[in-house]
């Protein structure tokens, strides 16, 4: 039985989407909710297209339905802070990210956006870059990964990292719609390959600097759901979704500052994972929104992962916490990659803690 | 139909009309640790790639590919040849590549390195090649696609070259993979329905050196991404079914400029002589796993040879090697070797047939 939203006929959807809607323009807000994992939005109709960021009002929801304020003082705040083209509705309407505050003007929990913007500011002499790999399953209305046997399991990983053929992978309808909208909006997406498990799959954000990795991504998922819905297949971000031999999810983060990308910026990568070693736990702590408690089913030492108890360093080597990828170690400068965050990571958390301590010395 | 692992066909074309600005997106496509299995991912471009030099080299996880291990992982992606891409359409591109190792040494189901070695120094003899992939179509359940379920159809006769619900499975696949294997300017010569119903076969050629191997594996990724788009699973299994059922060929159709001039019958025979003591080194050649896969198709039965002989004749469909009618009657032309398996390496196919019948062997 398929998802009730893939079973709304498309076609009529369609023949409504080519009515002219006027001069008006239609602004999706978006947010991140209590949770720090989940996304909202709703849409505002705006008398005309705006020309930037500051045309865009201040706009408020009900916060207490978010996990996010009491019923009695629910008011929340959203603060646009960047404009993407809309891919679903097209024209000139748009997508707008925002910061959520509470009433008291202080930004609500799980709004990692402001602190984070302070420390790229802080730190932007030393231009830094990330990309990040993010992991996601794909996952029936029953909740069973899409595509394998119902009340089965596909045969062990092996043919299905980078496969193509219908018995290798599910779902690769989603990824391309999911690409296209990315390239659509200008978001920086640099590539997408099946994963190990089958129905798994991963995208790559970057290279961007500073605020923008955390404002790509949030937006980037946002429109994976989005897609996702629209074929009636749930999207899921858990960092081990199925229990047993089978591969988690990440969100690898590659990093690197101006020093790190010159010649012989070796050494200022070999002085990064230093300063990373010394700071594993309160690192993991911001590599999910759950303190470590997500992670722990997912960093376990197998499966391509590091244990979350230790941290390591290696060239090649995909069972440690970083890697340094064997043409960086070869040509002597590049960037390094922390293999430790969740999938369900808040992309604001892990860049600024990355910052904080390899160029702010905490 | 699996209708689990169905997608809306009319809601991703939605998306794909979204224009996607000047970003283009390259599939990497390569061979991976089975000899027989191809992968592929997807990285964006600046802009669309002149040359096959704008082209960067890439790298990917050997050890989900069964080529390398996880603490030593990093395989790399030397693009060889770019082909305009069927799926994506517009500047979009299809890349075909070498894997090397991180010691740049080949992998070891790289057989390109050395074709290619081959065919230039052969490169006088102007070799021409033409292959016959033969391929079966599965359901979801691994039975030959339109099979009926716990069952089988009628025996062999009414279906080769047929036409009719009855006697062909899945037409529309083999449709589809022809206009995109013309649209992405792959040398496809031909297709037809095979004897075994749910069988079919596609020619690539006439191509002369490395250009054979190099058509044959993108035209394999365009049939698994065909047949995946439909929730069909290609196989090809050279044995797929026991019984009194045909199995899978890869014939190679093969001459030189002095075999294709008039006069040219004396060294097709002196090829075929040549060939008639290599045997078993060319059989190991013939299937990704040195003759084992071929044990269970060359019998002698369902128009083959046995195994275990060497024999030739005109347009005999139980040799090895086969000489057609007409290129016997006018005394010039071409060879047929009947012996690839149908999930052979055509780089490792030609080239041992170069060797042998232009080189002395070796």
């Amino acid at each position: 039985m398929m998802n009730c939203n893939a079973q709304t006929n498309k076609a009529v959807l369609d023949k409504y989407l080519t009515l002219p809607q006027g001069s008006r323009v239609q602004a999706t807000y978006i947010w991140i909710d209590g949770t720090g994992q989940g996304i909202r939005s709703k849409t505002k109709s705006l008398e005309t297209k705006p020309g930037k960021i500051e045309d865009l009002p201040i706009w408020n929801y009900d916060g207490s339905s978010c996990h996010q304020a009491e019923g009695s003082n629910s008011d929340t705040y959203l603060h646009p802070v960047k404009m993407y083209p809309c891919p679903f509705r097209r024209g000139d309407n748009l997508l707008v990210l925002c910061e959520a505050y509470r009433y008291n003007k202080e930004p609500t929990k799980t709004n990692k956006r402001k602190t984070c913007l302070a420390v790229m500011e802080k730190a932007k002499e030393f231009k830094p870059w990330f990309g990040i790999e993010q992991e996601y399953t794909l996952l029936d209305q029953d909740g069973h990964p899409f595509g394998w046997p119902k009340n089965g399991f596909p045969g062990p990983q092996g043919p299905y990292y980078c496969g193509v053929g219908a018995s290798r992978v599910y779902g690769r309808d989603i990824v391309e719609a999911h690409y296209r909208c990315c390239l659509y909006t200008g978001i920086k997406i640099s590539g997408t390959n099946a994963e190990v498990m089958p129905a798994q799959w991963e995208f790559q954000v970057g290279p961007t600097e500073g605020i923008d990795m955390g404002d790509d991504l949030w937006v980037a998922r946002y429109l994976l759901e989005r897609v996702a819905e629209d074929f009636g297949v749930v999207v899921s971000l858990d960092p081990k979704p199925m229990v047993g031999d089978w591969n988690g999810a990440g969100a690898h983060c590659n990093f690197s500052t101006k020093a790190m990308r010159e010649k012989g910026g070796m050494k200022h990568i070999e002085a990064a994972i230093e300063k990373l070693s010394k700071n594993h736990v309160n690192h993991i702590k911001e590599y999910d929104p759950n303190e470590g408690k997500d992670n722990e089913r997912r960093l376990t030492g197998a499966h391509e992962t590091s244990s979350i108890h230790d941290f390591s360093a290696g060239v090649a080597n995909r069972g440690a916490s970083i890697r340094i990828p064997r043409e960086v170690s070869a040509q002597g400068y590049g960037y390094l990659e922390d293999r430790r965050p969740s999938s369900n990571c808040d992309p604001y958390s892990v860049t600024m803690v990355i910052v904080k301590t390899t160029c702010l010395d905490k």
